[in-house]
């Protein structure tokens, strides 16, 4: 099974790390995997982009139109990246207000739990409930404790099941 | 046999590898993106069986040269840049191709295509080219990783440097990557010295490049580096694909995409540099059409003679940027005469990089705008760059140019008639001392009248974090020596010298008057401010201060001072009610606004 999935927000949101739990998911299924980050001067509150593609694969890039799945965690990023995603493809977005895409607001259950950063997780969660990843909930716990720092890691699934299990709060 | 698989970016990837091979010598200046390959050799370095020396150097070229004498010794050595740090390397970089090393010496420069953080986009191998030595182009992080031993292996065997050149795509990307087992050398350092090589006088230079350029003969006929072919169904007859690092990937994946996969004859060019000679004379005798895909000029092309090449030369294939997969998708159905690809919606530019909010730069460059609105403000490279967005940065060139070129508006502007314009140059700790020593030596001999203001936030922040040598920590968190800037401003004949938090903004802008009435007085010459404040990713430095509970009250007039002009990344418009707001997910609490507002409409209360 092959997916190509796209993690957009801005520097500091923790796009980077949500890329690597996904990525490392694939590892744990000894599946290939191939990601592609932004790093440097972007980092610094900019725009930011990570592509993951998992299964046989060469090249870590998407070309336009190819995304199955679009994560998005800063919703102003939607016009910059929206060609990436395939017709059929599904966005999952933080954000307060509803669209015709699967919308949950990841930021504010995040801001709930302390950390405005968890929103993260949050939406990894949401991914998981909208089967919209092709993963379990439990492979996810286990990469997220892989990668976790050790003191961060029950917030870190609490953030995960609030996405999992969203309730209207 | 170890068969563990870990998800690495190419950059940890390739850091892995250096301890696989028994590197012991790994040296480096950080550069977005090649930062994190010494990085993952300090993270990993317990994985190493002999004695294994880190080093964040001051600059490239030391970085090199100290990488150069460990192989001398018969150790394996790498040095580690970006690829414009190999500008600044490039004199003893040329001068090895003739003379060669011992030990296996790779140095490793990752260039980026784009673009991405960067002051350009040059071709290390073009580079490599006209400096005579060998260059490898991996096209993902696992073949990065690949490389590594046997790149060491043919710099032994012919004594000679040899390049590894990852771009971005390479650096920043993750794989599943095998570990292996860490080899032992058993070497211990013995220099021999040898006089008409290690100091080849121009006497024996000729036979030297005589021997280089029959080593480079040898070298492009090496069975192991020849460009490899996926051969096609024959139903594309004398026609080929010829790619090289990412490009080559992304290709692959165009390929399988368009159902075209193993339908046309596929070349990776492995070592772009020196071209496998029996390569080029199979493209002339097997094809009339030659596509080539390369990042990020035209090296590859540029050694081949064959007349039915379409590439970068001819304007087939975008001669700037990255080579994406929709580029290789346009280029490859332009070529292919198939169905072209859907017109690209025209791309939007997202959010820009800003400081980062409670960052000392920003109170900086607030302050220094304010004193002298129509001041001169040369700046340089690194998180600093980003003045650019307060409007107090006029030109950002290259590593330590900002002091030399403030040197060179004031030579300027002194021979007009009127009085100068404050000139107020801006430089990071780091940066300071990658190169900005010379030049401050250089300002001060020749009386420039200058404002130099160090911004000394303790760390190398743009990269991440490496250390800088006034903090007296070096690579992988040991303790050594600090050199302050201090007395090696003074010891470069500064007379005025002031140190300062620029979160006090008054004391600052004092400051700045007093440096400004220092250098238009008879006796003055180089004024210099070190702006001292921790850099605000470092949690120490949050640690250590106040941190308040910021907010707007009604007062508030909808100026944009607080948004556009000190331009915090926690503020933001509420343009229905012409009022600022914050937001409180990414505020600090720092207080720095406050004394921004003219109408004490930003408060601050302690935080309980």
């Amino acid at each position: 099974m092959k997916q190509q999935i796209i993690v957009s927000g801005i520097g500091g949101q923790g796009v980077l790390f949500l890329t690597r739990v996904i990525a490392q998911v694939a590892v744990n299924r000894r599946t290939a995997v191939l990601t592609s980050e932004t790093h440097g001067m972007a980092q610094r509150g900019g725009t930011v982009l990570s592509t993951i593609k998992i299964g046989d694969f060469s090249s870590p890039l998407i070309r336009t139109g190819q995304a199955d799945l679009g994560l998005l965690l800063w919703e102003e990023n939607l016009p910059v990246h929206q060609s990436l995603l395939k017709d059929q493809g599904q966005w999952i977005i933080n954000s307060p207000n509803k669209s015709d895409h699967i919308s949950i607001d990841a930021a504010n259950i995040a801001r709930n739990l302390g950390n405005a950063v968890l929103l993260n997780l949050v939406l990894l969660g949401a991914a998981i409930r909208e089967e919209a990843l092709i993963y379990t909930a439990e492979e996810c716990e286990t990469a997220i404790k892989q990668l976790a720092p050790k003191k961060f890691i029950e917030q870190n699934l609490a953030a995960f099941h609030k996405g999992l299990n969203k309730t209207e709060d | 046999m170890n068969n563990n698989i870990e998800l690495m970016m190419g950059n940890e990837a390739i850091g892995q590898g250096l301890i696989e091979a028994g590197c012991q010598v790994a040296v480096a200046y950080p550069g977005t993106p090649s930062t994190e390959i010494l990085q993952a050799v300090i993270d990993r370095r317990d994985q190493a069986i002999e004695p294994l020396h880190l080093e964040w150097s001051v600059n490239e070229k030391i970085a090199f040269e100290v990488a150069l004498a460990a192989s001398y010794t018969g150790k394996r050595s790498v040095a580690v840049m970006k690829q414009v740090g190999l500008n600044v390397a490039a004199d003893p970089f040329m001068r090895t191709a003739y003379l060669g090393v011992k030990g296996g010496m790779l140095t490793i420069v990752a260039d980026d295509p784009g673009p991405h953080s960067s002051q350009n986009e040059q071709d290390t191998r073009l580079f490599c080219l006209q400096a005579r030595v060998p260059v490898l182009d991996p096209s993902s992080p696992a073949e990065a990783k690949e490389f590594v031993e046997p790149a060491f292996e043919l710099s032994e065997k012919y004594e000679t440097n040899i390049v590894l050149r990852p771009t971005t795509r390479i650096c920043h990307s993750r794989q599943n990557v095998a570990i292996s087992d860490t080899i032992t050398l058993k070497r211990d350092a013995n220099f021999v010295p040898d006089t008409p090589r290690w100091s080849a006088t121009p006497a024996f230079l000729p036979a030297l490049h005589k021997k280089l350029n029959a080593n480079l003969e040898k070298i492009a006929l090496e069975p192991n580096w020849k460009p490899r072919l996926t051969p096609g169904d024959g139903n594309k007859p004398r026609t080929a694909l010829v790619a090289a690092g990412i490009a080559y990937s992304n290709l692959v994946d165009v390929l399988e995409e368009l159902g075209l996969k193993d339908k046309i004859d596929l070349y990776q060019v492995l070592m772009p540099y020196p071209l496998n000679p029996n390569f080029s004379s199979d493209l002339d005798k097997k094809y009339d059409h030659i596509l080539i895909l390369e990042e990020t000029y035209p090296v590859i092309e540029l050694q081949l003679t064959h007349s039915g090449i379409v590439g970068k030369q001819n304007g087939a294939v975008p001669r700037e940027g990255e080579l994406t997969p929709d580029v290789i998708h346009q280029a490859l159905a332009d070529f292919l005469n198939l169905t072209p690809p859907e017109e690209k919606p025209e791309e939007r530019r997202g959010q820009r990089p800003s400081l980062c909010p409670g960052c000392s730069h920003r109170s900086a460059f607030y302050s220094i705008k304010k004193c002298f609105p129509k001041g001169i403000y040369p700046s340089d490279i690194g998180c600093y760059t980003l003045g650019l967005n307060l409007g107090a940065v006029h030109t950002v060139h290259c590593m330590g140019a900002c002091i030399s070129q403030g040197a060179g508006f004031y030579q300027a502007y002194q021979q007009n008639e009127e009085d100068f314009p404050t000139i107020v140059v801006t430089i990071g700790d780091s940066t300071f001392f990658h190169s900005g020593i010379p030049a401050l030596i250089n300002a001060v001999i020749q009386q420039a009248r200058i404002i130099v203001v160090i911004l000394d936030n303790a760390t190398t922040a743009m990269t991440g974090g490496q250390p800088v040598p006034h903090m007296g920590i070096a690579a992988g968190g040991k303790a050594t020596k600090a050199v302050s800037i201090e007395p090696l401003v003074k010891a470069s004949g500064v007379s005025f010298i002031e140190t300062c938090d620029p979160y006090d903004n008054v004391r600052f802008e004092t400051l700045l008057k007093q440096a400004d009435s220092h250098i238009r007085s008879p006796e003055g010459g180089v004024a210099v401010l070190i702006a001292q404040h921790g850099c605000i990713m470092d949690p120490a430095t949050r640690k250590a201060q106040d941190s308040f509970f910021v907010t707007i009250n009604d007062s508030c007039i909808g100026c944009r001072i607080c948004t556009d002009k000190f331009e915090c990344q926690a503020f933001s418009m509420d343009e229905e009610n012409n009022m600022a707001i914050i937001n409180q997910d990414r505020c600090i609490g720092c207080g720095t606004c406050v004394p921004v507002c003219p109408v004490n409409a930003i408060i601050k209360e302690k935080k309980s």
